[in-house]
């Protein structure tokens, strides 16, 4: 007998698919209210850091340089306050088998697809992470399939997205490509359901914590390097993975630096717009992801998300699409390295905040990324300017996303704005209360406590406050 | 025409514009939602008609027949002459003109 594949059919499937799909079991990690038991799952279901390096260091992952950029120390000096300019560092996660750092991600979860039986794996992703899964699952010698969101209803690719379904198509992997719309979710599900492979989301404890190596790495190479911890460490953000990973492997290594998120400004566009999709010239390390995703985790294709970077962000900063854009030919034009756009994101935000530290402190950027056709400034900037951006010098605040980029007409131009980051907490609290429409047991309040890396009175003033 | 087993590239909608689901921003709405994948071909067939292919990770999926052996089309887009702007503006702060000679 057939099965109903209509829309609201499968989407009453969905927890059954995606019971049979993730090799865990979720449910046991609930506490039946707003809590859930996070650290469990996480070791539970997660892995330990000597299992991971194991795992990674078997299959072309981690262990990449961290590169000290003093040319571009240099450069925030020469425009930064007397005595202020810390010295800034990559970390080259592009040195991954797949170019970036979400080949730490995929690693630990094509390892558990592998170890539970799994004969195949499926992502729903635009982004690196669809490469990184189909270069871990060649190594495995698993099939793989990637789900993307990639053209509008003209037809026009995302340059970048498109890009990405070649490195996948090129490392063995069945691409599936859709237009813009939520409803990506759904064919991802039948997918899903017709192969029975293992869901390698982005958001299991398998991923994220395939990316704690990272901070990990970061506080063991700079204590032999320096001998002592980074005073910032800086993540780009988007759905949260990279930064809850990397400072939760900072914290296992006992190391005490700050953890500052970057997202770039898409403000005003909406993601699941036809129209403004091709309007926005990054994919990934945006606020249309980054705070949806911060405030409120669950929304993930998984129950529950192991990426909760409130948890652990002290500082966010938000820079401008143009910005990054300078950036990266800066990095290009001082560093001799080719990267990005995207991944230097963290990058600009950095080369911002060193010119508000001393010059004996210290940033690390904890990623680079894979650059190509489709995926560079050039084209970029280019295909904006095919859909009527209008690109041009000036003073990026004046920067309106889908409608211009503005690039600085001088490097002193490049400022981080801080997000307001009680705001978010606050948003996260009443995102939690609305979605689960019960009154806050001690239980929840002590754990939305640890959601929002606040205190007991502060959540409960926010409840008050709502 | 297209020879059964040939490598192609096919088309069809997921969702009808009617079929959306609500919450999508209403010029979303008004499109279906489609889908393009790859595969080998499954009977000769002509450009637009309706066939079958096998894909990569041996799936069965149906569509319109739009491409034979597709290729990538993306590339590095036109000259931003800007970008060379930044480059010597950012050598000529850090280094200097004429004294980097």
């Amino acid at each position: 007998m057939s099965k109903d594949m209509s829309y609201a059919a499968v989407m009453a499937r969905r927890p059954e698919i995606m019971k049979n799909s993730a090799g865990l079991d979720f449910s046991k990690f609930e506490s039946g209210s707003i809590a859930f038991d996070y650290e469990r799952m996480m070791k539970e279901a997660g892995f330990t850091i000597e299992e991971i390096q194991k795992i990674q260091s078997e299959h072309g992952v981690g262990n990449t340089p961290i590169i000290e950029l003093r040319n571009l120390t240099a450069l925030a000096r020469k425009i930064a306050p007397e005595g202020k300019g810390a010295r800034i560092f990559i970390k080259d996660e592009a040195a991954n088998a797949s170019g970036s750092f979400k080949a730490r991600r995929a690693s630990t979860a094509v390892y558990q697809a592998k170890k539970l039986g799994y004969k195949g794996v499926v992502t729903a992703t635009s982004g690196n992470y669809g490469a990184a899964v189909a270069s871990q699952a060649a190594m495995y010698g698993l099939k793989c399939i990637v789900v993307q969101e990639c053209y509008d209803s003209r037809g026009v690719g995302q340059p970048e997205i498109i890009e990405k379904a070649r490195k996948c198509e090129a490392l063995g992997a069945e691409v599936v490509q859709l237009s813009v719309g939520p409803e990506l979710f759904y064919t991802f599900l039948t997918i899903l359901e017709e192969t029975g492979y293992f869901n390698a989301s982005l958001y299991t404890p398998f991923a994220v914590a395939g990316v704690e190596t990272l901070g990990y790495e970061i506080a063991m190479q700079f204590r032999e390097k320096f001998g002592k911890d980074p005073d910032v460490v800086m993540a780009t953000n988007a759905g949260g993975g990279n930064l809850t990973g990397t400072a939760r492997g900072l914290k296992k290594a006992g190391a005490q630096s700050q953890i500052v998120a970057a997202s770039v400004d898409l403000s005003g566009l909406h993601m699941a717009s036809d129209t403004q999709f091709n309007r926005k010239s990054f994919t990934t390390g945006h606020t249309g992801f980054g705070m949806p995703f911060s405030t409120w985790p669950d929304r993930s294709d998984v129950p529950r998300s192991a990426a909760r970077p409130l948890r652990y962000i002290d500082r966010y900063l938000i820079v401008h699409q143009g910005e990054v854009f300078y950036m990266t030919e800066a990095l290009a034009s001082l560093e001799g390295l080719e990267k990005g756009p995207a991944g230097n994101t963290s990058l600009t935000a950095a080369f911002a905040l060193a010119q508000e530290l001393d010059q004996d402190q210290t940033i690390v950027v904890q990623e680079t990324e894979y650059t190509g056709a489709g995926k560079h400034i050039q084209p970029q900037l280019s295909f904006a300017r095919a859909n009527g951006i209008e690109v041009k010098f000036g003073d990026p605040k004046d920067e309106i996303p889908g409608k211009n980029i503005i690039l600085p007409s001088h490097p002193s131009l490049i400022k981080a704005n801080d997000a307001d980051v009680i705001a978010m907490r606050k948003s996260l609290i009443r995102n939690a209360l609305n979605n689960y429409k019960v009154t806050p047991t001690e239980a929840d309040i002590e754990f939305l406590a640890a959601e929002t890396n606040s205190s007991v009175e502060f959540v409960k003033e926010t409840i008050a406050s709502l | 025409m297209v020879k059964k087993g040939e490598w192609v590239l096919i088309h069809r909608n997921v969702l009808e514009p009617a079929e959306r689901v609500p919450h999508v921003p209403d010029d979303t709405k008004k499109v279906p939602l489609e889908l393009w994948t790859k595969g080998y071909l499954q009977e000769d067939a002509n450009i637009g008609d309706e066939v079958t292919v096998l894909t990569r990770t041996k799936r069965l999926e149906k569509g319109t027949l739009l491409e034979v052996n597709p290729c990538y089309k993306h590339d590095f887009g036109n000259f931003v002459p800007e970008l060379l702007k930044i480059s010597e503006q950012v050598k000529e702060i850090l280094f200097g003109g004429a004294d980097n000679e």
